[in-house]
């Protein structure tokens, strides 16, 4: 792809400091993110999948400017976001907006939905007048599929769904190029959830959205995203074309995630592969390989040095040094070859 | 098999400004021993209000009113309902035990992993305090953790999620209970942290025979842990049987729309197809629709059939229970 990315993140790290060093000897930090070098291509949406603590939020905010990284940088649409002053900022964040889990909670419960929405207008050069943005707000309420007679009620009328839908018409009040969705379907019921994952598809196709999926339910973001990448404390361990992804994971821990994910379809008794152990902490990560201290395939070289996000594939990139092995698909079936092949 | 637990219309209201509101309604299941029922529907219809009747954990009356049965069976069986609450606390904890989503509400902050296990012995066993501590070094290990006698002395705001819903499970099984309620054990763990706990109860289902009721709203970790499955929505118990047959063929269009709401792995990246919805909204229980609760909200819902109480249970296989009044006809269409 020639084009150039919507968003590229090069070599992006975050590590937030949690203890004073000694004289001598540097304080302790938590490496949030390590290193992350991905490309969110224009028009397609990118899911961004790990466990809690991973560092999911830490990218998404790394990724909105939000934060300035502790190295590396992020380019939107070709500019280095951390080379602008907070005034030449200001126009590429109307083209980037978000959505969060609950976009309500941290909203002023006096406002109605048509002050809410009208907020990211009002300080826009020129300024929205109050008209035009009330004009704006049941456009977009519209958009995601309410009526127009919601822009005179409060947050707490609202069901969770409908407050997801909110802020998503919140976040498109700018006609942003970019949106950055963490965990927007986490805490709704399962009917309500599909609900807004059709609109935000439909929203994507409509509105040419590029979008920054994160959550940790691997189905849902093998449902929305073009592509997928796997996180793992702090770095990408895993990216690839979704369905190639799914169907052919090459690293150990996005098969170990596949296959511990609870699936309804019946008869298909899927291999379980259980994992020891907890996520090791990200102050002191262990060397060589992230996952080497819960992986079922860690050979004595996967302690040395850091396996490098490589090429596996067309547009499939793995960390792992055991390119040799055969590993389950999400349908849970895999050859005997791969079984064969597998120590322990 | 042998019965653990009878559940027989079990009804539950709460009073709230003067009027009495009613959460669950003519709720009867059974719990058999090595056996794992389901109980699953969206939030707010009432899974947790059941498990907190049975265990006699809602408010006292007059803020809350239980009605019904719930017959433990074997060495001094009784209905749970209806002894007194001092029996009742010797029977919790000993012959029948529970497990919250969040370990960290029901751990005690102050105390020890190690001194909140032995108290759990201690107070249904009269067993010496090193007995107990044995015990209760021993019941760590069996949940997984790590170096067990260094971790009796943690304390849990120093464990993972993982670990401290370990530590609850620890001390849910301290007495090998007859009877296990787990109430969205992992719905706040991580996946394969999920797999682990998963495994870890089966596998002590498996050794103690213990009978289980699992709480959940994920069809998914149905499939993978419950023998049986009750489907509930507002309050009432919509649609039960066998798990792999209500997987396979849902007969109440509530089930079958849950169902195919959620993303599948198996159909991940294959293009974005639309997923099926259910519109509207869980009733509010104060306002409950007359009829089948869910009519509407339901696509097939026929006025004059499925507004007008009463909808009756009826059982369309002998292991099978339905609660539609156009489960027939909509049957014989799927065919
Ligand atoms: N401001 C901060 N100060 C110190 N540590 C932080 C800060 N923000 C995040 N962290 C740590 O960085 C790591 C990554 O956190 P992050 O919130 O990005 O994870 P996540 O993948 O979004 O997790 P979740 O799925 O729980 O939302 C965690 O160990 C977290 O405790
Ligand atoms: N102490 C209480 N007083 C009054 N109403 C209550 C009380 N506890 C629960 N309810 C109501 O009872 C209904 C059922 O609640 P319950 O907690 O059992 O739902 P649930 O199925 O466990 O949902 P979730 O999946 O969200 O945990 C809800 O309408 C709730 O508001
Ligand atoms: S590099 Fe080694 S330890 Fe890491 S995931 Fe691959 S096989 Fe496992
Ligand atoms: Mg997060
Ligand atoms: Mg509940």
């Amino acid at each position: 792809m020639s084009e150039t990315p919507m968003i590229r993140t090069v070599d992006l790290a975050q590590h937030f400091p949690i203890r004073k060093g000694l004289p001598g000897r540097p304080g302790a930090v938590v490496r949030a993110i390590d290193g992350v070098s991905i490309d969110i291509p224009r028009r397609q949406v990118v899911g961004l999948v790990g466990e809690s603590g991973s560092g999911k939020s830490t990218f998404g905010r790394a990724v909105m400017a939000l934060d300035p990284p502790t190295s590396g940088r992020v380019e939107f649409d070709g500019t280095d976001l951390s080379q602008l002053s907070r005034a030449a900022l200001a126009p590429y964040r109307r083209r980037m907006q978000m959505v969060f889990q609950d976009p309500f909670s941290s909203l002023n419960p006096r406002m109605s939905v048509a002050e809410t929405l009208g907020m990211p207008l009002r300080f826009r050069e020129g300024g929205a007048g109050r008209s035009e943005r009330r004009d704006r707000a049941a456009e977009m309420l519209e958009m995601v599929g309410l009526p127009r007679s919601y822009l005179d009620r409060f947050p707490h009328e609202f069901s969770g769904g409908q407050r997801q839908r909110i802020g998503i018409a919140r976040a498109l009040m700018t006609s942003p190029d970019f949106l950055m969705a963490d965990e927007v379907v986490s805490a709704l019921d399962v009917s309500v959830q599909a609900q807004v994952l059709n609109l935000f598809a439909r929203l994507q196709r409509e509105m040419e959205l590029t979008m920054l999926f994160i959550t940790h339910d691997l189905a849902v973001v093998g449902h929305v995203s073009d592509i997928v990448a796997v996180m793992y404390l702090g770095r990408i361990v895993e990216i690839a074309p979704t369905r190639a992804l799914f169907s052919g994971p090459r690293h150990p821990y996005t098969e170990a995630l596949l296959s511990a994910a609870p699936s309804p379809v019946p008869g298909g008794a899927r291999k379980r592969i259980i994992l020891e152990g907890d996520v090791p902490s990200p102050v002191n990560p262990p060397s060589g390989c992230p996952f080497r201290t819960r992986c079922p395939y860690a050979i004595a070289a996967c302690a040395e040095d850091r396996p490098a996000l490589a090429a596996v594939g067309p547009d499939h990139r793995s960390a792992c040094i055991r390119t040799d092995l055969d590993l389950m698909p999400a349908t849970g079936r895999r050859t005997e070859a791969a079984l064969e092949g597998s120590p322990g | 098999m042998t019965e653990r637990l009878r559940v027989q219309d079990l009804s539950v209201h709460f009073r709230s400004e003067r009027r009495e509101v009613q959460v669950v309604h003519d709720l009867s299941f059974t719990l058999e021993a090595g056996r794992t029922l389901a109980l699953v529907g969206e939030s707010g219809s009432g899974k947790s209000v059941t498990s907190l009747a049975l265990m006699g954990l809602l408010p006292p009356p007059p803020q809350s009113r239980t009605t019904g049965s719930a017959l433990l069976e074997g060495r001094d069986g009784a209905d749970l309902l209806g002894i007194p609450e001092s029996r009742r606390r010797r029977l919790r904890g000993d012959r029948i035990a529970m497990i919250f989503q969040e370990p960290l509400t029901s751990l005690n902050p102050v105390h020890s992993v190690g001194a909140q296990l032995v108290e759990a012995i201690r107070s249904h066993r009269s067993v010496s305090r090193r007995a107990a501590w044995d015990r209760a070094e021993e019941l760590l290990d069996e949940v997984g953790i790590p170096e067990p006698a260094a971790r009796l002395a943690s304390f849990p705001h120093e464990l993972s999620g993982g670990m401290r819903q370990r530590v609850m499970i620890a001390i849910a099984l301290a007495l090998e209970p007859d009877v296990l309620i787990a109430d969205e054990p992992t719905t706040a763990l991580d996946v394969t942290v999920q797999a682990q706990i998963l495994d870890l109860l089966r596998r002590v289902q498996e050794r103690t025979g213990m009978a289980m009721l699992f709480i959940t709203h994920d069809f998914g970790v149905v499939a993978d842990i419950a023998h049986r499955t009750v489907v509930m929505y507002a309050g009432r118990m919509v649609e039960a049987g066998p798990t792999e047959d209500i997987l396979r063929r849902p007969l109440m269009p509530y089930t079958s729309g849950l169902m195919a709401s959620v993303p599948l792995l198996e159909t991940a990246g294959t293009g974005r197809s639309e997923l099926a919805t259910i519109d509207g909204f869980v009733p509010d229980p104060a306002a409950p629709p007359a009829g089948c609760a869910f009519h509407p909200r339901c696509a097939h819902n026929r006025p004059g059939r499925c507004d007008v109480p009463p909808i009756a249970v009826e059982a369309p296989a002998p292991d099978r229970s339905i609660r539609c009044a156009r489960w027939r006809e909509l049957a014989e269409e799927v065919r």
